[in-house]
């Protein structure tokens, strides 16, 4: 790269193999500084192997990645005063209260005892759970928690943050809370590496996306050039009859393209880019006399941006998935 | 996609906001922290853990009473002629035995810490290497401490005296929690390659018991059989043993002390690196 911006992240050819399996097959990424940039892919695709590496918890096998100029194996101490981790691999301390694990952070990055404690108040005020400051950690609720997460990421500010899957198993209210603080975090500067499986996310926050699986990057670009690569949006359908999807299909295959069956037998969806025509297709199976109980116009899913870059859906592996999480912890 | 599906005071939305902003916005990174600052960090951690769960205190306290009274009462009068007598002998052991005991404790904490998430946010910090496992030893050394002060109340409380006064016991339970500190660091090394925290446990009890009942803590060796004997002579347990009870009652023998000290030196020695190795490397 000739580098007219700086580059967060550079990685080349990352490998990481746990026993057998492949969990990471060759890895490039180049993020630019200042950017949200997201790593799309369902479990066990690798991307929690990737960002270990990538924060010197791992040793890459071969490759090699650079953290807004430092090599994570031979300038790892560099790398971890650069950066922060938050999500399902490095999270807080459940024994503690949210108050002391905040304290504790402080502490360790070298803040002086009043100004670690100034500074949990302000991070525990700012995140909106002072009153549970007290508690202690496992006895919050998931979006606390998740929030507690974030702030014990940046009690000092890093220059670049992991985020793994930051709102997996949130209800809407809290993940919206949590896209406000990376929304805001990217604008104060910090550069954020952010794992997700939901594309709405990547598209929600990220300028750029890496789709990854089987260990490897398999699409890069904007929200936008995927979801064009999928066609930009999908009509799904909902039957009220299951017993009438064979003839749904038919119908909707006169005015829409790949039309597929979905998981639930009453239901079908379409690639569907426009309102207008989506309305004339539901219209055409209510002329056809099939009972609709719901329709949506939506983005396309993961799956189906899975299905148009592999030819093969996404699916879940949660062998390998607990390989690469069981190797990275603990058994 | 609306920001929130509740609607909320304008004003204190905006508050909120600022007050968010004000949080995020970059800080100067602060100096790193010195090794012992880390270190004592650490070990605080530790200490609120006991805060919040004063019963993990139970093992450190119930347990040692147990053993000073069961063999004072059940085996005092058989092993010495009278348990007076047997108390003397045996409370400096006893507090050995109780001190070294609880190091098992050290590596099931480690063990229990690895399961969970929070041991990556640590590796991913920018401190001294070792000063999460120094940190927690440190932490343990105030666990050891209570047992040694249990063991030392309810002794002379049963009639304890030892010849050489507060100074003895106290210079005792230094070197006592001295090689408690070396010791613990096999169990840590132990606590990084079991699987589980019971594995841990049971694997350390399975070394700690024997050695200990196989020194001088509850009998003179010249009553055991050659080879046991030889066995409990070269035991650096009963070089322990030997030393606290020198040390209480008078006519410590220097060679005891530097068995004691060079033992631990190596044991540290060898299990510190390897235990900050394996936590360091462990994927």
């Amino acid at each position: 790269m000739s580098g007219q911006i700086p580059l967060a992240i550079e990685a080349t050819g990352l490998v990481k193999s746990f026993g057998e399996t492949r969990a990471v097959d060759g890895v490039d990424l180049s993020v630019p500084s200042g950017s949200v940039y997201g790593v799309l892919g369902p479990n066990g695709a690798g991307k929690t192997t990737t960002v270990r590496m990538l924060a010197t918890l791992l040793r890459p096998d071969a490759g090699s990645a650079r953290i807004l100029g430092h090599d994570v194996v031979r300038e790892a101490d560099d790398v971890r005063g650069l950066v922060s981790l938050t999500g399902q691999m490095a999270s807080v301390d459940e024994d503690l209260t949210g108050r002391e694990n905040l304290i504790l952070l402080g502490r360790l990055l070298g803040l002086k005892r009043a100004g670690a404690k100034a500074r949990a108040t302000e991070l525990l005020e700012a995140f909106g759970i002072a009153e549970a400051g007290g508690r202690l950690v496992k006895h919050y609720s998931g979006g606390m928690r998740r929030r507690l997460d974030i702030a014990a990421s940046i009690v000092v500010t890093p220059r670049l943050m992991f985020l793994d899957e930051p709102t997996t198993g949130l209800d809407p209210r809290s993940r919206n809370q949590v896209w406000d603080i990376i929304r805001a975090l990217q604008e104060e500067g910090t550069t954020i590496l952010l794992c997700t499986q939901y594309l709405d996310e990547a598209d929600q926050l990220a300028e750029g996306i890496a789709v990854i699986d089987h260990g490897k990057v398999i699409a890069e670009g904007t929200p936008a050039q995927l979801k064009a690569s999928v066609g930009s949006g999908s009509l799904h359908v909902r039957l009220l009859d299951p017993d009438q999807r064979p003839e749904a299909e038919r119908v909707l295959a006169r005015t829409l393209d790949s039309v597929h069956l979905e998981a639930d037998p009453a239901g079908l969806s379409a690639a569907c880019a426009d309102a207008d025509r989506a309305a004339e297709a539901v219209a055409e199976l209510s002329r056809a006399g099939i009972r609709v109980a719901g329709f949506s116009l939506g983005q396309p899913s993961l799956d189906e941006v899975f299905l148009a870059l592999t030819g093969h859906p996404a699916e879940e592996e949660p062998a390998e998935e607990a390989l690469a999480a069981g190797d990275g912890r603990a058994a | 996609m609306s920001a929130t599906p509740l609607t909320r005071n304008a004003t204190a939305r905006a508050a909120e906001e600022a007050l968010l902003r004000k949080a995020l916005a970059s800080t100067p990174r602060p100096p790193r922290a010195s090794a012992l600052s880390a270190a004592l960090t650490f070990g605080w951690r530790g200490m609120l853990k006991v805060k919040h769960v004063p019963e993990q205190l139970l093992d450190v306290t119930i347990t040692p009473v147990m053993f000073v009274l069961m063999f004072t009462y059940l085996f005092g009068g058989a092993i010495a002629g009278s348990t007076g007598e047997y108390l003397d002998y045996i409370l400096p052991g006893i507090l050995v035995m109780s001190v070294l005991f609880t190091t098992v404790y050290s590596g099931v904490a480690l063990n229990t810490d690895l399961t969970k998430g929070v041991v990556d946010r640590f590796r991913s910090l920018p401190t001294w290497r070792p000063a999460p496992l120094v940190g927690a030893l440190l932490g343990d050394s105030v666990r050891y401490l209570v047992a040694g002060t249990v063991i030392i109340v309810l002794g002379v409380a049963l009639g304890f005296r030892p010849d050489e006064g507060v100074p003895g016991v106290l210079a005792a339970l230094a070197l006592t929690i001295v090689f408690a500190f070396a010791l613990s660091w096999v169990f840590t090394t132990l606590g990084l390659l079991m699987r589980s925290p019971n594995a841990v446990m049971n694997a350390g009890f399975m070394g700690i018991f024997p050695l200990t009942f196989l020194s001088n803590v509850f009998v003179d060796p010249a009553t055991l059989p050659s080879v046991l004997e030889a066995f409990v002579n070269v035991n650096p347990i009963s070089f322990l043993a030997d030393a606290s009870r020198g040390l209480m009652q008078g006519g410590v023998e220097g060679t005891d002390i530097a068995v004691v000290l060079g033992t631990a030196a190596v044991l540290t020695a060898v299990f510190a690196p390897l235990t900050t190795h394996l936590y360091r490397t462990r994927s």
